[in-house]
């Protein structure tokens, strides 16, 4: 019957990059019915990507980040309101301002938030700030701009280490405070995390592993930070980059597969209820959702990559409005890219699926080079520092399973650092306060019981 | 026939006109392996994937003995025919008075100029009923607009015409023949264009001009600096390459253009679509039909186990017609979208020059849209130059 | 008009840079940067980079409508 997926009425809660390209693509692959889209924040779709970087040095204004559309999606909008609840009985979408959202189908997109500061009274102080709406970025970028004397960044994750990157590139005094042994350890485990760190103190970051903020201090005003080594940092402004929330407290009462780690879904991107058994008119999308990949030994993904929100908002579209034998799974490879201190970071696999790494081309030394990942004996993730144009060769040999060391004959591999791997040295994230962007959580659908495997 | 003669025949001069049905036959084989050695591939997705490995290389020297046609001497190596690092290294120099991250406008700022230079060799044409799109027009435009941005007195021409025309023959890939007249010319021309080169920017050094060869001389960062025997190899290949392969792209264009007078029609009255109808020829027509490479490792390509040294020729025109990867691939079709075309390469080695050829194609094509609407062709096909890895019109006459 | 380049895809190439350099800019040799809202007189220029995009990673188009239906 898919003349009648083409018609009713869809509802796509999330009205970010991967509620946007659903509805592009519900509209492509014609869907002819009624079409909303629910938001909490009061702007049209943006690109959030640019919030770390040109935004907060002040090139870009951070409202100036608005999405293009790929087509008119023909949707209505109802942007500032928030989702409170779901009935999935009576197939209805509750909402903090009005009347219920009746649907047909759903697919829910409402993705991540900034992971608060846990103090709620030091949390509250003028100058602690989080970024990742472009409201978040407004302030921050107005704080950099009025010149502080220092900014201290908690958690030296990818947003953390690219707020460092952007105060130093403004000559913004800065100081960078991570609980694990050194930036990106987290998503790019023990020997890129050196090179992170190396690059840091390099462009003047004052960079401070092994330790953990015990306070915020400030009377009203944020003025400094005291640390867990006994020491006090003075600053005027403090932003929080201690990973994400997945949105997914509105769903507590829904009877789906929600909890922490996010909203867990199959193949074809239909979510689960509380008991593992799929449903067939709700769908998920984007960071919120927890997906099984063949890759990785099909335990379930966590990502919170621009790339996989687009890709899984095309699929789980796609399968809304098509019948069974035509749908199609979400198998994409994660892949994501950071830019930071004037280096170009790209990942594609899991690199915390690893137990060991070797340099197949360049070196640390030069700042620019591919790192391969392997786990027993096959390739699962590779990262290029500034050799971004090499990095499809690798994702054929991941998508291939194929084995791990690569062989030899690469023009530009350094004797020695390619020949031999080292351990992968991936840390339990526990031990972080930065979190990996791709993250396995086990194979459990269950909202309650999501388990990390570490690797090896 | 066999595919192990298709070399032979693809780099037969009668195949110029039309070789895209023996690359249609070089698709259905894979990879064909060629009487005389080496490898052909023709696949877009092939092809792609072995731009993109690390384990192939542009450097001649890496081909095994037996299979070793030509040789260079090291200092001669431009960056196009080395890998990384030593690529990267002078790629990067070379890019500094040229592009991003250095010199992000540079080529921006040279759109007037490049409008005026086709503006005059417009003019030139006024009053003429029958023209030779490339002697008139293709050929002089790159050629001037390359000259001001090195640094080259234009009137020097065709003294460095002969040294390019050897230059190019003694990189083109050809089947069975002795190599030793080209290789003895091919290296003359190679040593005395280089030395031409220098001499022009030594003549710089101090008293700079706008000009590439005054900033590699002038160069005040001396981890940014060339050697003398790298200025000369780089000189040689800019100059080389940025007046033998766009004149082939803007004839071709006009070749296409006369052959689809629909699309003619059509991009003068929308001619937003130029833009992309400049990536159509660039995928339908290009200019660099093959590339050569060389395994450093045995390397499986579509089933077939290519052995280390080994030349692989990647034939970028067949890819580029792939209706594995393109809808109707034999359509011209200047609105094409997700146009992934090969007609510059791909990876590392994508090619240096290629948006200054664009912005010369857009102006050229722009500028003589007009002027083709009512123009016929003299002669289809037109004669065409030599080679089969830079392939175009020697000349292509037109009626106005 | 606004723009978004997909970095997923984006390999350096930095044709857009050339083509468009008032709206893209590398960091360092291989990081891109761009304004997402095309500023004025630049539209040309910037529909030329992204027919120029090797990797065809750049889209350029209007901001959803989503005021009233």
């Amino acid at each position: 019957m898919p003349g009648d997926l083409r018609q009713g009425r869809i509802v796509i809660v999330g009205a970010s990059l991967a509620g946007l390209r659903a509805a592009e693509t519900l509209r492509e692959a014609g869907f002819t019915g009624s079409l909303t889209v629910v938001g909490d924040e009061p702007h049209p779709p943006y690109d959030r990507p640019p919030l770390s970087k040109q935004v907060l040095l002040g090139r870009v204004a951070a409202h100036a980040t608005a999405l293009p559309a790929r087509r008119d999606p023909d949707a209505d909008w109802r942007l500032g309101v928030r989702a409170t609840g779901l009935d999935p009985i009576g197939k209805r979408v509750l909402l903090a301002d009005g009347e219920p959202l009746p649907y047909d189908r759903l697919l829910i997109a409402t993705g991540t938030r900034a992971r608060p500061w846990p103090d709620q009274a030091q949390a509250a102080l003028d100058g602690v700030l989080t970024l990742r709406t472009s409201d978040d970025a407004a302030h921050l970028a107005e704080r950099l701009a009025a010149g502080p004397r220092r900014v201290l960044v908690i958690g030296a994750g990818f947003t953390g280490s690219e707020i460092a990157s952007a105060c130093r590139e403004l000559g913004i005094e800065v100081t960078v405070a991570e609980r694990g042994p050194a930036p990106l350890v987290g998503a790019l485990g023990g020997t890129l995390s050196q090179l992170a760190a190396g690059l840091q103190r390099a462009h003047g970051v004052d960079l401070r592993c092994g330790v953990t903020v015990t306070a915020l201090r400030g009377d009203g005003r944020f003025t400094g930070a005291d640390l867990s080594d006994g020491s006090h940092l003075e600053a005027d402004v403090c932003v929080i980059a201690m990973g994400a929330v997945r949105n997914t407290e509105w769903l507590a009462d829904s009877g789906l597969a929600a909890g922490p780690r996010g909203l867990a879904c199959d193949a074809g991107c239909r979510v689960f209820d509380q008991y593992g058994i799929v449903t067939d008119d709700v769908f998920v999308a984007g960071d919120v959702a927890r997906f099984p990949h063949p890759l990785f030994e099909y335990q379930m993904l966590s990502l919170e990559h621009w790339g996989n929100a687009v890709a899984q908002a095309e699929v789980a579209a796609h399968n809304m409005v098509s019948p069974g034998p035509s749908r199609r799974p979400h198998l994409a490879v994660p892949v994501f890219w950071s830019s930071q201190f004037g280096l170009n970071i790209k990942s594609v696999g899991v690199p915390t699926f690893s137990d060991q790494v070797l340099i197949a081309q360049g070196s640390i030394a030069e700042g620019r080079l591919v790192a391969v990942y392997g786990y027993r004996g096959r390739i699962t993730a590779a990262v290029t520092v500034n050799m971004a144009k090499w990095l499809e060769h690798y994702q054929g040999l991941i998508e291939t399973a194929a084995p791990f060391p690569p062989g030899p004959g690469a023009a530009d591999a350094r004797p020695l650092v390619a020949d031999f791997p080292v351990p992968s040295n991936v840390p339990d994230p526990r031990g972080l306060c930065h979190g990996p962007t791709v993250a396995l959580t086990g194979h459990l659908p269950d909202r309650r019981l999501s388990v990390v495997r570490p690797a090896g | 026939m066999a595919v192990d003669s298709l070399l032979e025949r693809i780099t037969d001069y009668a195949s110029r006109p039309d070789p895209y049905p023996l690359y249609a036959e070089l698709r259905a084989a894979g990879v064909a392996r060629q009487a005389g050695g080496g490898y052909l591939v023709g696949a877009y997705h092939d092809i792609v994937a072995l731009l993109h490995d690390p384990r192939i290389s542009s450097d001649p020297r890496n081909i095994a003995a037996p299979y070793r046609a030509l040789v260079q001497p090291e200092e001669q190596i431009s960056f196009i025919r080395l890998d990384d690092p030593a690529h990267h290294r002078l790629r990067g120099l070379a890019m500094r008075p040229f592009g991003p991250p250095h010199s992000p406008g540079r080529l921006d700022a040279m759109r007037g100029q490049i409008a005026q230079i086709t503006e005059e060799l417009i003019e030139g044409l006024a009053g003429r009923s029958r023209i030779d799109i490339v002697e008139d027009f293709a050929y002089p435009l790159p050629v001037t607009v390359i000259c001001r941005l090195l640094g080259v007195p234009r009137e020097d021409e065709p003294v460095f015409r002969e040294w390019s025309a050897a230059i190019i023959d003694f990189a083109d890939i050809k089947a069975g023949e002795d190599p030793a007249e080209r290789q003895r010319a091919g290296g003359q021309a190679l040593t005395e264009m280089g030395r031409y080169l220098v001499d022009l920017a030594e003549r710089r050094r101090g008293h700079p001009g706008d000009d590439m060869l005054s900033a590699f001389v002038n160069e005040p960062d001396p981890a940014g600096r060339l050697t003398r025997e790298e200025l000369a190899a780089t000189g040689v290949l800019l100059l080389v390459a940025g007046h033998e392969t766009t004149v082939n792209l803007i004839a071709n264009g006009v070749l296409t253009l006369l052959r689809h007078r629909d699309q003619l029609e059509r991009l003068r009255r929308e001619p937003g679509l130029l833009p992309g109808a400049v990536e159509e020829l660039l995928r339908y027509e290009p200019p660099v039909h093959l590339r050569q490479r060389t395994p450093l490792a045995n390397i499986e390509v579509a089933g077939t186990t290519v052995p280390k040294g080994v030349p692989l020729i990647l034939v970028l025109a067949a890819g580029n017609r792939d209706p594995k990867r393109f809808h109707d691939p034999e359509r011209f079709d200047p609105a094409r979208t997700d146009n992934q075309h090969l007609g510059f390469g791909s990876g590392v080695h994508h090619c240096y020059g290629a948006p200054l050829a664009r912005i010369e194609a857009q102006t050229a094509l722009g500028a003589l849209l007009p002027r083709l609407v009512g123009a016929t062709l003299v002669q289809d096909p037109p004669p065409y130059r030599r080679g089969a890895m830079l392939r175009g019109p020697r000349h292509l006459p037109i009626e106005l | 008009m606004r723009i978004v380049v997909d970095l997923t895809r984006c390999q350096g190439y930095a044709q857009c840079v050339f083509l468009a350099p008032q709206v893209f800019e590398l960091h360092g040799e291989e990081a891109l940067r761009y304004d997402p809202a095309v500023p004025d007189g630049q539209l040309d220029r910037v529909r030329q980079a992204a027919a120029a995009c090797p990797v065809q990673a750049i889209l350029v188009g209007e901001q959803v409508n989503t005021g009233a239906r």
